[in-house]
């Protein structure tokens, strides 16, 4: 690769080439439409056979013609949107995302379609009907879940920028275990109109890109205006602007002892305390805060996901759309059966643990419970941001692991949500950025490690300049992993 | 903590069908996860209200004009059989 190659720029330096005329939007779509196909990652579920010709992309449009891929469980116009799963295979809904057709309209076209875990349940994308995902640093490990399609796309260089879904962790832990940056925004900012759902109260669309600018850029066409179409969703309360600060001068970080201690491989936890030091040089203040019930979070967060799953699910029954199973009896028999045959291990895992959660008499024990639960994460945030500007961990306890290593051990998979689940309960917004690499337990190849930044509900402005200072000074350099 | 009934219940509940292999799997998987997620049984949350939507949004309004629908035979294109206008589901009569 040569230092001239459109593969080497950021998607805000190929748009504004593009807008500058130095390049075409249809030669770069071409390019990445090539490396898409020939990508040995199994990172998509759907490339594009050719460049959109109408209409015809505006050079001049906010996102230049920057070619975008996008989780599968986006639903896109005609072309197969199945959530990862058996049982929507080969779907092609009549309708597009709400923000998908925002994207497409500001000048990022539909480049390919991504892999994912089974109705993004999932943090190694091991649960996909169609075949797990290689991590582009190792491909015999993970690319982390549930996005990690979109994850390893942008890290291999197979898409210039992507778009994925966060319920407790699915864009920012992919983001860390691939070396690229991952957002989750404020729930409400994105509109969920078009996203196959897993658990309403918590699923939110973010970027995953190749630095900080590509991720305010691409957000800055996500948020806005409210859409009619989704009841929970906002209007954003100011613009997103590109970042652009280089100190931490009066920035104040609280680091919770509760997310950075116990549980943590201690490759990550070096790199997480160098990167507290930098801060700190940088001139930040950093200083511990107690989010008391983040322990808790994770248990919460799987009565409360499961339960609004197996509610969601429910429409997946064989009528309407999807698969249906051939030899059913009576009504009763084609839902019973097309959902043994549709659902994958996980989601019938999930779906028994909500219904279960759900049922009558465990009610209050559990649904009721992790509800109290969520309040007491939401204060504890709350009181942190009364003292601190952005709560900071690592994003994911580990680095990268080995394909296989943790599918017999739900739980142990259910582990890597640790550090991500609390902000996702509390709905606020929380970045995900490279922060070096470190080896894994045992010794290796050193592996992407991520850095988590989380702030109060419409921080996002005030969370990418941060991010973007620390990127800056952090020089994460990720061009061994695109080839 | 979970048995074969209980799991079988469930099941029953979320219309879903499991082979004996699966049934067996559950027993043992779903306690495990349930043990850890009892966790949250020690907590004391008396007076605590819960959350079920983390964003403060009350009475989100819209004018109720009629817009346009998708026509009929685009979302019956996606249906795996269909009868006429509708969808078509097995009838122990038929």
């Amino acid at each position: 690769m040569t230092t001239s190659s459109p593969l080497d720029l950021t998607a805000c330096q190929a748009a504004a080439a593009i807008k500058r005329g130095g390049l075409d939007a249809g030669d770069l779509f071409e390019l990445y439409r090539e490396r898409a196909t020939g990508d040995r990652l199994n990172a998509f579920t759907w490339v594009a056979e050719k460049a959109p010709k109408a209409p015809p992309q505006d050079p001049q449009a906010p996102l230049g013609g920057v070619p975008l891929a996008v989780k599968d469980l986006f639903c896109t116009e005609g072309v197969p949107s199945q959530s990862g799963s058996r049982i929507l295979e080969g779907y092609c809904p009549p309708y597009t995302a709400t923000v998908v057709e925002r994207l497409a309209a500001a000048g990022a076209p539909l480049l390919a379609k991504t892999n994912q875990d089974e109705f993004a349940m999932g943090s190694s994308t091991e649960n996909s009907a169609f075949g797990s995902t290689g991590n582009p640093w190792d491909r015999a490990r993970v690319p982390g879940g549930s996005s990690g399609g979109s994850a390893a796309a942008v890290a291999a260089g197979l898409a210039p920028w992507a778009l994925g879904t966060d319920t407790g962790g699915s864009i920012r832990q992919p983001a860390a275990l691939c070396g690229i940056v991952g957002l989750k925004p404020t729930y409400g900012a994105v509109s969920r109109y078009g996203m196959i759902a897993f658990a309403s109260s918590l699923d939110q669309a973010g970027p995953l890109t190749r630095d900080v600018s590509d991720a305010a850029l691409l957000l800055s066409h996500m948020v806005g205006e409210r859409d009619r179409r989704d009841a929970t969703s906002l209007d954003f309360p100011e613009p997103i602007v590109l970042p652009s600060r280089s100190d931490l001068n009066g920035v104040r970080f609280g680091v919770p002892a509760e997310l950075t201690g116990d549980g943590i491989e201690p490759g990550v936890l070096g790199a997480f305390q160098a990167t507290l030091e930098l801060a700190r040089q940088l001139g930040a203040s950093v200083e511990p805060c107690a989010l008391p019930h983040a322990p808790h979070a994770l248990a919460a967060y799987y009565v409360l996901a499961p339960a609004e799953a197996s509610s969601n699910l429910a429409r997946f029954d064989g009528v309407r759309y999807g698969y249906r199973a051939a030899d059913a009896a009576d009504l009763l028999e084609l839902y019973t059966h097309t959902r043994h045959d549709g659902f994958g291990a996980e989601v019938k895992r999930r779906v028994m643990l909500g219904t279960y959660a759900l049922s009558s008499g465990y009610y209050d024990a559990y649904y009721g419970r992790a509800q109290r639960v969520r309040t007491k994460i939401a204060e504890d945030f709350a009181a942190a941001f009364a003292q601190f500007d952005f709560v900071v961990m690592p994003t994911s306890p580990g680095v990268a692991f080995e394909l296989g290593a943790k599918v017999a051990d739900p739980y142990a998979m259910y582990l890597n949500d640790f550090c991500t689940v609390p902000a996702s309960l509390a709905g606020i917004p929380a970045i995900s950025i490279p922060n070096g690499l470190a080896s894994p337990p045992g010794g290796g190849t050193p592996l992407p490690v991520g850095f988590q930044l989380a702030g109060p509900a419409f921080s996002e402005n005030r969370l990418l300049d941060v991010a973007f200072a620390l990127e800056q000074a952090l020089g994460f350099d990720g061009s061994a992993a695109r080839r | 903590m979970i048995d074969r009934e209980t799991v079988l219940h469930v099941a029953r509940l979320a219309r879903l069908e499991l082979s004996e292999e699966e049934v067996e799997q559950m027993v043992g998987e779903l306690g495990r996860v349930l043990e850890h997620i009892e966790t949250i049984a020690e907590l004391d949350l008396d007076g605590v209200a819960p959350t079920s939507h983390v964003v403060e949004v009350a009475n989100t309004l819209r004018p109720d004009e009629p817009e346009p629908c998708l026509p009929r035979e685009r979302v019956l294109e996606s249906a795996p059989a269909t009868l006429d206008d509708g969808f078509a589901v097995p009838s122990p009569q038929a």
